[in-house]
């Protein structure tokens, strides 16, 4: 279990640099799909098939002005975008996402952290990441930020009830917090063939987390300009795409831990299969920004309120009925 | 036991580096030519009027307040939800006692139309 020092750095290490790298050709892969899925081209001009264009666009936004409108509270202004991505990065720590391997000799758990309370921690984070959106919107001094941000919090805060109650069944079924522990309790039946009803709860509301089409309320271009990062420019901006797309990852890559087997799988190494498994949902998330309308905000407060709550409060009386039943 | 939770202390210390970091380069990289103009706040082209710490409709306050309630009330699910099999008949009984509880604060507010959004 306890590793090295070492080890632990030289994972987080390399961990962070393949978040950022996904993170960054997560941006490109959805930008083709939307063009495909719009019949347009999309970018293909950087490099072959424009595999260079993140490169590219990082490069240029280092490169661009720091701007810190009049009247913005500077130390805030400044926080903001680094603490969206810091809790972003950090959520994925308690991921498993793969076998125990062997590299050089080395037994390396393919997990930075197995904490026995690994999903509060999930949980944590990204209730964390609202700061970063809502003082973002705050600090800015824009009416249009402000009101995003605010926007943004409502939605983060009522959607992670329902969130938090269709988690509970998984729990109570796997009878542990620790994600390492309910990849093993599905290893004979993943979680949604148990429960597919927790699964579809907890994959809206995921969405809403994030802040993705079709709740993309917060950066509503048509009504809000950019929403919350209006006011940014140059990497502090990027900070808060990279804040997305690791929300985006995060919430994927929970939902595979905990209704998909995490990386259990036939044949294939435990790693690989996680990442077919991740990348499925990546899929998903983009094909939906290209379908969907987005929602009003008070449809958006009653789905949350109205539907989505009661709804997993059932699920879970009848979660813990049948567990009951089956002598459990 | 605690030990568990040092890589999670370093991974947190490698995000903040990034975080920090990234915020800090384009300061020190980008050109600064600053003018009244480019700081000036954007609203779609209109000159800004007043402050924008302006006030926002009370209904935000009302979510923030319902979502302590009900978030504290979630939070006791699960410690029970995690010895749940141990508990057998009784952990059932318990959780409809505590879901009907739970039952009658949400029927109250929704009566009260504190779930209306208008």
């Amino acid at each position: 279990m306890s590793e090295d020092i070492l080890l632990i750095v030289i994972k987080v290490a390399v961990l962070i640099v393949i978040l950022l790298t996904v993170v960054a050709y997560t941006v490109y892969v959805e930008r083709r799909i939307m063009a495909r899925m719009q019949s347009r081209i999309g970018p293909n001009r950087v490099g072959p098939f424009g595999l260079l264009q993140p490169l590219a666009d990082i490069l240029k936004l280092i490169f661009k002005e720091d701007l810190t409108p009049a009247g913005a509270d500077k130390v805030t202004y400044f926080l903001a975008p680094a603490l969206a991505a810091i809790t972003g990065l950090a959520a994925f720590a308690v991921i498993p996402f793969g076998n125990t391997i062997d590299l050089f000799g080395i037994k390396v758990n393919l997990f930075i952290a197995d904490i026995n309370v690994g999903l509060l921690y999930l949980f944590a984070m990204s209730s964390l990441a609202v700061y970063g959106i809502v003082l973002a919107g705050w600090s800015s001094n824009n009416k249009y930020s402000l009101l995003g941000g605010v926007r943004s919090s409502a939605q983060m805060i009522s959607y992670e009830l329902p969130l938090g109650l269709a988690l509970v069944s998984v729990v109570l079924a796997a009878g542990s917090l620790s994600l390492g522990d309910i990849v093993k309790a599905q290893a004979n039946l993943w979680f949604i063939v148990q429960q597919p009803l927790s699964f579809v709860i907890y994959f809206i509301c995921a969405i809403a987390e994030t802040n993705r089409a079709p709740f993309d309320l917060p950066e509503a271009e048509t009504e809000l300009i950019a929403g919350y990062h209006t006011e940014y420019s140059s990497l502090k901006w990027a900070l808060f795409f990279l804040a997305e797309y690791m929300a985006v990852i995060t919430v994927s890559a929970t939902a595979v831990t905990i209704f998909f087997g995490g990386w259990q799988g036939p044949f294939l190494p435990g790693w690989l299969w996680f990442v077919i498994k991740l990348s499925g949902f990546i899929f998903f998330f983009t094909w939906m920004r290209a379908t969907l309308p987005r929602l009003r905000f008070d449809q958006l407060m009653r789905l949350g309120w109205k539907v989505l709550l009661p709804l997993a409060a059932l699920n879970l009386v009848v979660i813990a009925g049948l567990v009951a039943a089956m002598g459990g | 036991m605690l030990s568990d939770y040092l890589p999670i202390l370093i991974m947190l210390v490698a995000a903040s580096a990034i975080g920090i970091g990234g915020a800090v380069i384009s300061w020190v990289a980008g050109p600064k030519q600053p003018s009244a103009n480019k700081a000036m706040a954007y609203e779609s082209g209109m000159i800004p009027v007043g402050t924008a710490r302006i006030r926002f409709p009370v209904k935000f306050y009302l979510v923030a307040m319902l979502f302590i309630i009900f978030d504290v009330e979630i939070v006791f699910f699960y410690p029970w939800a995690v010895v749940y099999k141990q508990l057998h008949l009784f952990g059932f009984v318990e959780m409809l006692v505590f879901i009907g509880v739970f039952a009658v604060g949400y029927i109250y507010i929704w009566k009260k139309g504190a779930l209306d959004w208008k």
